[in-house]
């Protein structure tokens, strides 16, 4: 073990910053990291030991003991609850003999439960040692325990015709693109990537940041910044190194937007890159994937070779002075790490902890650097602006919010997918393109997001100025329960939440319990009105967008919808709470009583 | 260079980039901390210092001031923002002031007075934490731990700067851990200055309980307001 990892940590040049890699490749052939590895890679790095398992136990994926042969990780989210997740679980509990969070006997199978995979259109879904299985049935996974069983593995098993995995064909054989709409600023087919390019190097960086600027470019990933400011910051900030990252996390629960734009087409988000590094004078681009895509790696890797071979990647591009290349990193499980600050810290081989700011990574980023993290999606378009020019972007969308963006639509819905709408275009108008006739409500940006009542907010435009989705809209028609959805986001915000802040660590569960015990009966207005004031103590005080955002889903809910919150609610009698139960609170003094005295009675 | 900024009203001046906490402490205006000591990089994890600049609630202690800035320290809502923050984390670990160690001379318990906390409005949790005395000379009693990071960010192993404490796991389930080796490896002055580095009672020096008789201790001889007001000294 020591020589390999010895030989392991030669290939990184023993740098620390590596470590998430490093992690990664000790995991793949071992199938977890053992005591022993860890200590290897702590020796080699110069480390202490629990300082590589702070980075170890902080990610969902990585293992510090056994979890099987095969890892199973099935979605558990509200969408894949809709859609037929508890037959499958007991399906895959049945044939795999063990129960989630366990490994079999045989140390062959280890069940476990994922947060949002980004394939909210075609749930109930798994990963299955990084590739994915999808719309799944009791049958499928009878089918698939089965042949895993007879010792084939699961890329073998869901990709049958034997696709090279550099080929879009491999991806293909896995996922569903869905895409519901005609192409207006995304999805373009047959583009002259060296032609455009070329035109762009030929312009100085101070002309492709006005045209960004004036096409009037915001950030898809959530927050909205206007990405020709983010530029130009990138441009001013001084640093030896300057760096760009597409932030290809995507974590919200219901987005899967980034994964189908990065297969059906990822040179759109390399030129993005491209041009990005041009723009603020940057020489390295990194790719920050999340864990769940990794059936994306390798053909990912094939396009970024793809552009080197072409000269648009590597030294003196396109007969330039100016190079530029990219890796890609591979999460390993933390929707945090969405956050361009921990997503950062996660590059550098640490815990996804989200920094202080300021300083902000265009000031001072990965490794200190003056770094430009973008989203995929924005990537994407700023490589379509610069080809079309700004006033091509401008015509689409409303005057103050611009061009298209994507929808990832899934839920009450016949036709569940991306779709490519132009800002302004109406929450009624949505629901009508993907068929949901029967919606009551509607979350949209995922559970960081706004939660909207069909009937009230119908005639709601999307764009920066109201309905700013980042891309993810879930749909709910009349048969849903309500409080069950928002007690699920509850729950994904402790079970994700970094936990290096008070408000959201300790908070975020006061918050669960809340909406337990109004699900439960148990309520009264009292806990309303702490769950109101509770929650903007969340909102004002957490240190990043995911606590100020864990309480979202119950203001909105409690806004659009009180009627559902007031059926649950009782009276209290007396001057005790309904949530106070007596009897529950003095068993445990009975219990005592009956030990020690009664007995012997 | 100078700025001028507001204090609740007040106008005062201040050097750029000095952090809100600083710049109102020499202003005589307390703003409470439990992870910020003033000489040390800012944490920003116990988030108790929140103020209102201009309008929106930020962690003083993470902000520089600026030209203009205005600050609301002492306006109703903020400060029961921050009593909250403190009854969370009271409520959050498992703490019997009367049976501590730390006991007058706890940030956490002399902040406790200073918000005028009287019992924390979030439930109670009591969860069980796991206490760690394995090292020879700390005693770890993760009851008490308010995640602060002091420990985790500024001991370190002396000879290979390796961190002694650490990390593990994420969100409600995260603890702190201590490398017990490399703990063994402390000189005597640097296991007391881990355990004075702890706001609360959970690095617990084993060689030095009950040196000071209660009633004599650090925050009961002089408060943690005026240690905050005092200037450098704490
Ligand atoms: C908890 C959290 C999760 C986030 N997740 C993502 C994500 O998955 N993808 C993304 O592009 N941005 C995400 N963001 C926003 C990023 O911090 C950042 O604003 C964005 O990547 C910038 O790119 P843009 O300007 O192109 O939008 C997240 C932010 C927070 C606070
Ligand atoms: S708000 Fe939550 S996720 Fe963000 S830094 Fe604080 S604890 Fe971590
Ligand atoms: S650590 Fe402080 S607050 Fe906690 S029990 Fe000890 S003295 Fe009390
Ligand atoms: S052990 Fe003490 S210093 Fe370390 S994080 Fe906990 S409270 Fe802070």
């Amino acid at each position: 073990m020591n020589e390999e990892i010895q030989t392991l940590l030669e290939q990184y040049e023993f740098d620390k910053t590596r470590l998430m890699d490093i992690l990664w490749d000790v995991q793949n052939q071992h199938d977890y990291i053992s005591e022993e590895a860890v200590v290897a890679i702590a020796t080699g790095l110069d480390m202490s030991g629990d300082d590589v398992r702070e980075t170890l136990s902080f990610y969902h994926f990585f293992k510090d003991r056994p979890f099987g042969k095969h890892k199973i990780y099935l979605c558990n989210t509200v969408i894949a609850k809709m859609k037929g997740y508890y037959e499958v679980r007991a399906a895959l509990e049945q044939e795999t003999n063990t129960s989630f969070g366990h490994v079999d006997d045989t140390g062959t199978f280890g069940l476990g439960d994922a947060n949002c995979i980004g394939l909210s259109d075609q749930e109930p879904a798994m990963m299955v040692d990084h590739v994915v299985f999808t719309n799944l049935t009791p049958e499928k996974v009878s089918t698939i325990i089965g042949q895993l069983k007879q010792g084939k593995s699961a890329q073998e098993i869901v990709n049958p015709g034997g696709a090279d995995s550099k080929d879009i064909a491999y991806v293909n054989a896995i996922v569903d693109e869905n895409i519901r709409t005609e192409s207006k600023v995304m999805f373009k087919a047959n583009r002259d990537y060296k032609a455009i390019l070329l035109s762009c190097l030929d312009k100085l960086p101070e002309q492709i940041i006005t045209t960004i600027t004036d096409a009037n470019l915001r950030g898809r990933g959530g927050a909205g910044f206007p990405t020709g400011l983010k530029w130009r910051l990138g441009r001013e900030a001084e640093g030896a190194e300057k760096y760009v990252i597409c932030n290809a996390d995507e974590g919200e629960p219901g987005t899967f937007k980034d994964r189908v734009l990065l297969s059906h087409s990822p040179k759109d988000v390399l030129l993005g890159m491209i041009m990005a590094a041009h723009a603020i004078g940057s020489r390295n681009g990194i790719i920050y994937l999340r864990a769940e895509y990794w059936y994306l790696k390798d053909y990912l890797q094939q396009q970024i070779q793809e552009f080197r071979d072409d000269g648009l990647l590597g030294k003196q591009i396109l007969g330039t002075n100016f190079e530029f290349d990219i890796r890609i990193q591979m999460g390993a499980g933390a929707y945090v790490c969405g956050d361009e600050t921990a997503l950062i810290e996660s590059c550098e081989g640490k815990r996804g902890t989200p920094r202080v700011k300021p300083p902000y990574p265009i000031q001072q980023g990965y490794l200190g650097m003056p770094t430009s993290v973008n989203n995929v999606e924005t990537l994407a378009i700023a490589s379509r602006i610069i080809e079309e020019g700004s006033a091509w972007f401008t015509a689409m969308g409303t005057n103050e919010s611009t061009g298209t963006r994507l929808l990832s639509v899934s839920g009450d819905c016949d036709k569940p997918g991306i779709y490519e709408i132009e800002w302004g275009t109406t929450l009624n108008e949505v629901l009508s393109m993907i068929g949901a006739e029967n919606a009551k409500y509607v979350q949209i940006s995922g559970p960081a997001g706004d939660s909207l009542s069909v009937a009230k907010d119908g005639d709601r435009e999307f764009c920066y100025s109201d309905l700013s989705c980042n891309g993810s809209l879930m749909v709910f028609d009349h048969t849903r329960d309500i409080l069950n959805v928002v007690r699920d986001y509850a729950e994904f915000f402790v079970e994700e939440s970094c936990g290096i802040c008070v408000p959201c660590r300790a908070g975020g569960v006061d918050l669960l319990d809340k909406m337990e015990r109004v699900i439960g009966g148990r309520a009264c207005q009292q806990d309303l009105d702490e769950v109101t004031s509770w929650s903007k103590l969340l909102k004002g005080t957490s240190r990043c967008g995911l606590g100020t955002a864990a309480p979202n889903s119950i203001l909105a809910t409690l806004d659009k919808f009180p009627e559902i919150y007031k059926a649950k609610l009782v009276e209290p009698h007396g001057p005790l709470l309904p949530s106070f139960d007596e009897e529950e609170v003095i068993s445990e003094y009975e219990l005592a009583y009956k030990h020690l005295v009664k007995e012997d009675v | 260079m100078t700025v001028k900024i507001t204090i609740d009203g007040q106008e005062v001046n201040a050097r750029a980039g000095d952090n809100i906490v600083d710049v109102a402490a020499q202003n005589g205006v307390y703003i409470p901390t439990l992870c910020y000591t003033r000489g040390k990089p800012c944490l920003g994890t116990c988030r108790t210092c929140s103020v209102k600049v201009n309008g929106s609630v930020m962690a003083a202690c993470t902000i520089p001031v600026r030209e203009g800035m205005e600050i609301d320290v002492n306006g109703d809502e903020i400060t029961d923002m921050r009593k909250a923050l403190v009854e969370l984390l009271f409520a959050e670990g498992n703490h019997n002031c009367p049976s501590c160690e730390k006991s007058g001379r706890c940030e956490l318990q002399a902040t406790g007075y200073e918000v005028k906390m009287m019992v924390s409005r979030f439930p109670y949790r009591f969860t069980p934490h796991p206490v760690d005395h394995a090292s020879r000379s700390i005693w770890l009693e993760r009851d008490r731990c308010i995640f602060c990071q002091r420990c985790v960010d500024f001991v370190r192993d002396k000879e290979t700067n390796q961190k002694i404490f650490s990390i593990n796991g994420r969100g409600t389930y995260a603890r702190i851990e201590i490398d017990v080796e490399l703990a063994n490896k402390m000189p005597a002055d640097q296991v007391r200055e881990a355990a004075e580095l702890c706001p609360v009672g959970c690095i617990i020096d084993k060689t030095q309980g009950y040196d000071v008789p209660i009633g004599k201790r650090k925050f009961e001889v002089k408060s943690i307001r005026e240690r905050a007001l005092g200037g450098g000294h704490r």
